[in-house]
């Protein structure tokens, strides 16, 4: 068994390989101590080699990893294994959103990652939806069934949400402003998204991708240009750094 | 590697002469001290030679300041700079010091955004909070601040520093056409008038002569130590590389020269021995950008504490400082000025436009020092690097040359982002 950790910012994810297929995968809120909730979920398999990914990789392999990679690393890999050939990645996590070109092989060719500031990540998505009363997969739904938009101008986490209060008292319809918020984050990523450059098709990874509204407004900003999204995109990193197992 | 820890020593009574708020500062020196024992004494295979630099940490607010002062009571001028533009030859033909200004640290930012806005470069709001908080020695003893208009920040700042310290200003054009050039002499003489003023003396011939030699002969031992550290495997940290380009600003320019060749010479045999620093196959990284001013090692310490290691660094506080000499073999006070300014050209800071020769010359160091990869490391709000970062990056995509951008301040806020993307990077170069 080979087995990816993913210690997120928001969540723990776990993928477990078998030399042939995803046998089991998991999903846990990080915690205080995510490395521990970490050696939890993985307490129940007998591991060949574990990888750690994601925020928390040095403190795993302080703790159980065998080896650690980045998550820009490992979504290429879990993305080359689910779309073999895919030239792009989007991946949006709680803490950052990156966009990823590789090669022809699926080695990392180049990447943009947010730095320091929320801006265009889930945990922006996650504070909007709640300043607007809703769940996150209420969210993304109420978003795409707007049917008018309105724009909100910041990309700052604490000035977007201003902008949303304001907008809620001016007796703006919720899911025009849920639209708006989404509409935000989408434009960061196609802007992130030119500047890398980008080729058909493009993946959307990370748990942000299950947002339906999402995916939409990322196709509506590449015209002509398929977008992919995995079956599991939460995991695509804990994947990718099961797979990197294989080899290590 | 000390057995004791590491110190910055301390003279509470000198500073409390020179009107500094010692409770505070003495704190900072416990914290530096941390800081440095941590990231530099903790180094393994460190070249002996490195002592004296540490020991150059361990009195950075002790033993040079009482130079300083030293050189003051004799009536010579200390004069403080934040450019590397600002002619150092002149201060020392007048019998004069020249310190580089500090303005690399996190802790002296809040005491500058009590007056200065927060949206302004880190560096400008760094030096200037270590004048308004008086926690800096260098800063509490210098005659006079020589400041230039290489940016909007320093600039404007200067206007308001004035009321704290004297602080003069040298116009640096931003173009190279000849009545820039004609402007720039006309500066670097004003320069020269204000100098001897507060000296009392007038330069004559043979001091600048003996002025040149002395910051070419500098010059010539720092570029000896950087093409030591193009070796592959190379003999030494780029952590260290960094510190002595660092420690360059505010040494005594005769011996610190002395000493750096002494280490060269003890990093030759490291070389013949086939001594590698960190490991014989760490990836090499060359930086790029603008200057880390002491005590910003942030991304030294990203990038090493990773097994990489760092080579070259095309900055300000780097080749920008030393790449260029000055012709010795200029005659009469007009032609050795000319020849000065001439050699003050050729420094490629992103102020000026066009900048095409500091495209060139990134590459350049880029193909000298081996390295497999550029970090580009602007601060944040600065603009021009930040600009010309779009030039930077096409000419790496055209050359296949793997390229990272970073632009950060001194804060540790992004410390766990940039260590993603820093490690990405290199394991994008490892393949």
């Amino acid at each position: 068994m080979y087995i990816g950790v993913d210690l997120g910012s928001r969540t723990v994810k776990m993928a477990v390989w078998d030399g042939e297929r995803l046998v089991e995968h998991r999903i846990a809120a990080s915690g205080f101590a995510p490395h521990r909730q970490a050696e939890e979920m993985i307490a129940d398999y007998r591991a060949k080699v574990v990888v750690a990914t994601g925020y928390g990789r040095h403190l795993a392999a302080g703790h159980f990893a065998d080896a650690v990679i980045t998550e820009i690393r490992a979504h290429a890999r879990g993305i080359s294994h689910e779309f073999p050939g895919c030239p792009t990645i989007v991946d949006v996590g709680g803490q950052d959103s990156k966009v990823i070109s590789l090669d022809a092989a699926g080695r990392v060719r180049n990447f943009q990652m947010n730095d320091k500031c929320a801006a265009g990540t889930g945990r922006f998505l996650e504070i909007m939806a709640a300043s607007l009363a809703y769940t996150l997969e209420e969210f993304g739904q109420a978003a795409l069934a707007a049917d008018h938009e309105v724009q909100i101008n910041s990309m700052c986490t604490v000035f977007a949400e201003s902008e949303v209060i304001s907008m809620k008292n001016r007796g703006i319809a919720r899911e025009q402003i849920a639209r708006a918020v989404h509409s935000s984050v989408a434009d960061r990523l196609a802007g992130m998204l030119a500047r890398l450059g980008h080729s058909d098709p493009v993946a959307f990874s990370g748990g942000v991708a299950r947002n339906p509204c999402m995916v939409d407004l990322l196709k509506k900003r590449m015209p002509g240009v398929r977008v992919l999204v995995p079956k599991l995109p939460d995991i695509t990193g804990a994947l990718g750094a099961a797979l990197h197992g294989t080899g290590v | 590697m000390t057995a004791t820890p590491f110190e910055i020593k301390a003279y509470p009574e000198m500073w409390a002469g020179l009107d500094m708020d010692v409770p505070r500062f003495d704190k900072a020196r416990l914290m530096l001290g941390e800081m440095y024992q941590k990231s530099f004494l903790s180094q393994a295979k460190r070249p002996t030679g490195m002592a004296y630099f540490d020991n150059m940490i361990a009195e950075i607010h002790g033993g040079r300041i009482k130079e300083l002062l030293a050189t003051k009571a004799e009536g010579r001028p200390v004069i403080g700079t934040f450019c590397v533009y600002i002619p150092e030859e002149i201060v020392l033909a007048a019998g004069g010091i020249c310190v580089g200004l500090c303005g690399g640290s996190q802790g002296s930012v809040p005491d500058a955004e009590t007056i200065l806005p927060r949206n302004i470069c880190p560096m400008v709001k760094s030096a200037f909070g270590f004048k308004a908080g008086r926690i800096c020695p260098y800063f509490q003893a210098v005659d006079f601040v020589y400041g230039e208009t290489t940016c909007d920040a320093k600039k404007k700042t200067w206007e308001i520093l004035d009321t704290m310290v004297p602080t003069y200003v040298m116009e640096i054009p931003q173009l190279k056409r000849q009545r820039d050039l004609d402007l720039w002499l006309a500066e670097v003489k004003d320069f020269k008038a204000k100098v001897e003023e507060v000296a009392g003396r007038t330069i004559t011939e043979t001091d600048l002569a003996a002025a040149v030699k002395i910051m070419n002969n500098k010059r010539k031992a720092l570029q000896r130590l950087n093409s030591l550290r193009h070796h592959n495997p190379t003999p030494i940290s780029g952590k260290d590389g960094l510190l002595i380009e660092q420690i360059a600003f505010y040494d005594e320019p005769v011996r610190f020269t002395k000493k750096v060749n002494a280490l060269c010479d003890e990093l030759e045999e490291r070389i013949k021995a086939g001594v590698a620093v960190p490991t014989k196959n760490a990836i090499r990284v060359m930086v790029a950008g603008t200057p880390m001013a002491l005590p910003n090692w942030k991304i030294h310490n990203l990038v090493e504490g990773t097994g990489a290691v760092i080579v070259n660094e095309e900055s300000c506080i780097g080749t920008r400082y030393f790449k260029d000499c000055i012709d010795e073999n200029a005659t009469g006070m007009e032609g050795m000025l000319a020849a000065l300014t001439d050699r003050y050209k050729e420094i490629d800071c992103s102020c000026f436009t066009p900048n095409d020769e500091r495209i060139t010359q990134v590459i350049k160091e880029f193909r000298d020092s081996h390295a497999q990869g550029i970090i580009n490391y602007s601060l944040q709000f600065c603009h021009t690097y930040n600009i010309e970062e779009v030039r930077i990056r096409q000419a790496c995509e055209r050359e296949a040359i793997p390229y990272l951008f970073i632009e950060s301040d001194y804060s540790a806020e992004d410390i766990g982002q940039l260590q993603t993307r820093i490690e990405a990077f290199l394991e994008q170069i490892g393949g």
